[in-house]
């Protein structure tokens, strides 16, 4: 295949999200600037211009609205997806770093940073359809997690809400209580920091990445370990395919390794596996960086990812994808 | 000038490349207006605009782009709706010349995972190319190219001499003991007595030659002479490659040298490899010694 590059951001890439009928993709940078292209041709169509801070996170709404962003800048702000606009600005204490929306678009998670002494949270807030009408009140406001929480996304039915970060736990939370429902165990789960998680399309299952070069899949419900994939490399992004049965991890390069000469360079690829049989389909090869974020395209027809680089690679399957046997 | 920066800061590091365009902004209507010649039957469609460049010179920037249609996809209404949005942000001023989105040179593979035991093939570098079931491997002792030529028909005869050579020197890149000469090629000449031989004669040649030499840093540690070889040649005759090698574990040590025949060679090798993307490393390529003028 013959990837699109796009090189809009001066720094490297945090995340990438696909609308939700896959003509529009959002990529976050720690350039401040979060940038929207058209998902076919790679065409860049606008930035949101706003954030003083690295922006680790966004989300878009299903009808391709509203768009939201967590950023260092202890904020998070929502805009208006057309036009650029900003329409709410949610104010922190401590750097935001994760946001999802939920099914529906009415409630949106979003994860603090622990930061000053104040511990990392986990914050539900009100998306009003009316932006004249939008409060900064928190529905829910969780503590507890030691550590930076990386990500935090809702549950099936909007009746959970996941999270993972550095402690390596991944924990269900009640979403209208806020009770702590299950845990991972330290045998079974990951042994270091978790960097990276993703929802399967029906949200029945999700994959971790982390930096102890493992994914894991598991259950949305039971919290029970499906699958283990295993990388050569600490994993900073995965992404499910919503078509076929596979996953992609996408990894760096251990600090350690970065100044060796007799070490490999690192050419970074992010690398396919079957999701069921857990054996490596290939890799797809040509950031210059680490790879920190991968996105599927809903239609499963072709992923783009983001790198250390500050590029954004956007690939459409060769017909051959869609017949690989294992 | 100083307020166009200053109303635009966070635009300001995309955009100031064209402010000098703002100051000549009156002289505009000068300007012939923007052409585009649409996509004909190749797919080749070449637009033709019009600039003020920093000396206030006119200059024509000709953008020839392939469209090519990749599949059909079915597009909801919304979406093609969303196809016609105005941009917004900093891509208000995106021109033609904008080269932010840009489709691979490289063809890239979801490369399959080589059962253990089978030699992976490099994507980039001197592949074998399709041997026929049966046939000989022809393999040069001179440039030590593979299934192309026997040594007696190399055309590389006069130049660039077989890597192992190189590989049996110190490692430090001394480009300035050049290889024996035609003639001296079929005795071995240990190390110790290679640069003796000709200290007195070749000098004349081997410092004209050292001035086209070019150092090309940030190579990949699979990055051999004859890689090196295949990429310069194109722009001319090389009279030597020279990777610095890693005794240690046979990794290169990320940069080598080349010697041009001509001095307008090594001159276009640099203006064009420089930046170039190499198996997913960006080349540095520049004059090994301080600009020979």
């Amino acid at each position: 295949m013959r990837p699109i590059l796009m090189k809009g951001h001066e720094r490297p890439l945090t995340f990438l999200k696909y609308s939700r009928e896959g003509d529009l993709l959002f990529s976050c940078a720690k350039d401040h600037t979060p940038t929207v292209w058209f998902a076919d041709d790679g065409e860049r169509l606008g930035t949101y211009r706003g954030h003083n801070g690295a922006v680790w996170c966004c989300d878009v709404s299903r009808d391709s609205t509203r768009l939201v962003t967590g950023s260092a800048d202890q904020s998070v702000k929502l805009w208006d997806v057309q036009t650029g606009t900003q329409l709410y600005t949610f104010n922190f204490n401590s750097p935001a770093r994760s946001v999802d929306f939920s099914v529906g678009d009415k409630l949106v998670v979003i994860t603090t940073d622990p930061f000053m002494g104040n511990p990392s949270t986990i914050q539900v807030k009100r998306i009003a359809r009316d932006p004249a009408d939008q409060t900064s009140d928190s529905v829910l406001t969780i503590k507890g997690p030691q550590g930076r929480i990386n990500r935090a996304v809702w549950g099936p039915l909007n009746k959970t809400i996941i999270s993972a970060g550095e402690d390596s736990i991944i924990r269900i939370w009640d979403a209208e209580t806020g009770n702590l429902l299950k845990e991972t165990d330290k045998e079974s789960g990951h042994q270091k920091t978790i960097s990276s998680l993703c929802m399967s399309a029906d949200k029945s299952h999700f994959l971790t990445g982390s930096a102890d070069k493992s994914a894991k899949l598991w259950d949305s419900r039971s919290l029970t370990l499906l699958k283990t994939y295993q990388m050569d490399r600490p994993v900073n992004a995965v992404a499910i395919s919503p078509l076929l049965d596979h996953v992609v991890i996408g990894g760096g390069q251990e600090a350690v390794n970065v100044t060796m000469t007799d070490r490999r360079a690192g050419k970074f690829e992010a690398k396919f596996y079957h999701k069921i049989l857990q054996d490596e389909i290939g890799g797809v090869k040509g950031h210059f960086g680490p790879i920190n974020a991968l996105a599927f395209n809903p239609d499963g027809r072709s992923f783009s990812s983001g790198g250390e680089d500050g590029y954004v690679r956007l690939h459409h399957f060769d017909p051959e994808y869609f017949s690989i046997r294992m | 000038m100083a307020a166009v920066e200053s109303a635009r800061p966070q635009a300001a590091k995309l955009r100031w490349g064209e402010l000098e365009e703002d100051d000549a902004g009156d002289l505009d209507f000068l300007l012939p207006p923007r052409v585009v010649e649409g996509p004909d039957e190749n797919g080749i469609k070449k637009t033709t605009e019009y600039r003020f460049d920093e000396d206030g010179n006119k200059v024509k920037v000709t953008t020839t782009t392939r469209v090519r249609k990749l599949g059909k996809a079915r597009v909801s209404k919304k979406a093609k709706e969303r196809r016609n949005w105005a941009k917004f942000g900093d891509a208000v001023h995106e021109d033609v010349g904008s080269r932010l989105t840009m489709v691979s040179t490289e063809e890239i593979l979801l490369e399959r995972p080589r059962a253990p035991g089978t030699k992976e093939e490099p994507s980039v570098s001197e592949g074998l190319g399709p041997v026929q079931p049966g046939a000989v491997l022809m393999v040069c002792r001179t440039c030590g190219k593979k299934g192309d030529h026997w040594t007696s028909k190399c055309p590389y005869k006069d130049l660039a001499q077989p890597p192992e050579t190189f590989v049996e020197r110190p490692s430090t890149a001394d480009a300035a003991s050049a290889a024996p000469g035609g003639a001296g090629r079929s005795a071995y000449v240990p190390p110790s007595m290679r640069g003796g031989g000709e200290r007195t004669g070749t000098e004349m040649s081997r410092r004209r030659n050292d001035e086209n030499s070019v150092r090309v840093t940030n190579l990949s540690e699979d990055t051999r002479e004859p890689d090196l070889l295949e990429l310069f040649r194109t722009f001319g005759p090389v009279s030597r490659v020279y990777v610095a090698i890693d005794q240690k574990t046979g990794m290169s040590r990320g940069f080598g040298f080349v010697n041009f025949v001509h001095r307008e060679d090594a001159e276009r090798a640099i203006n064009k490899l420089n930046g170039y993307g190499y198996d997913n490393l960006i080349l540095r390529v520049e004059w090994a010694t301080p600009r020979p003028n």
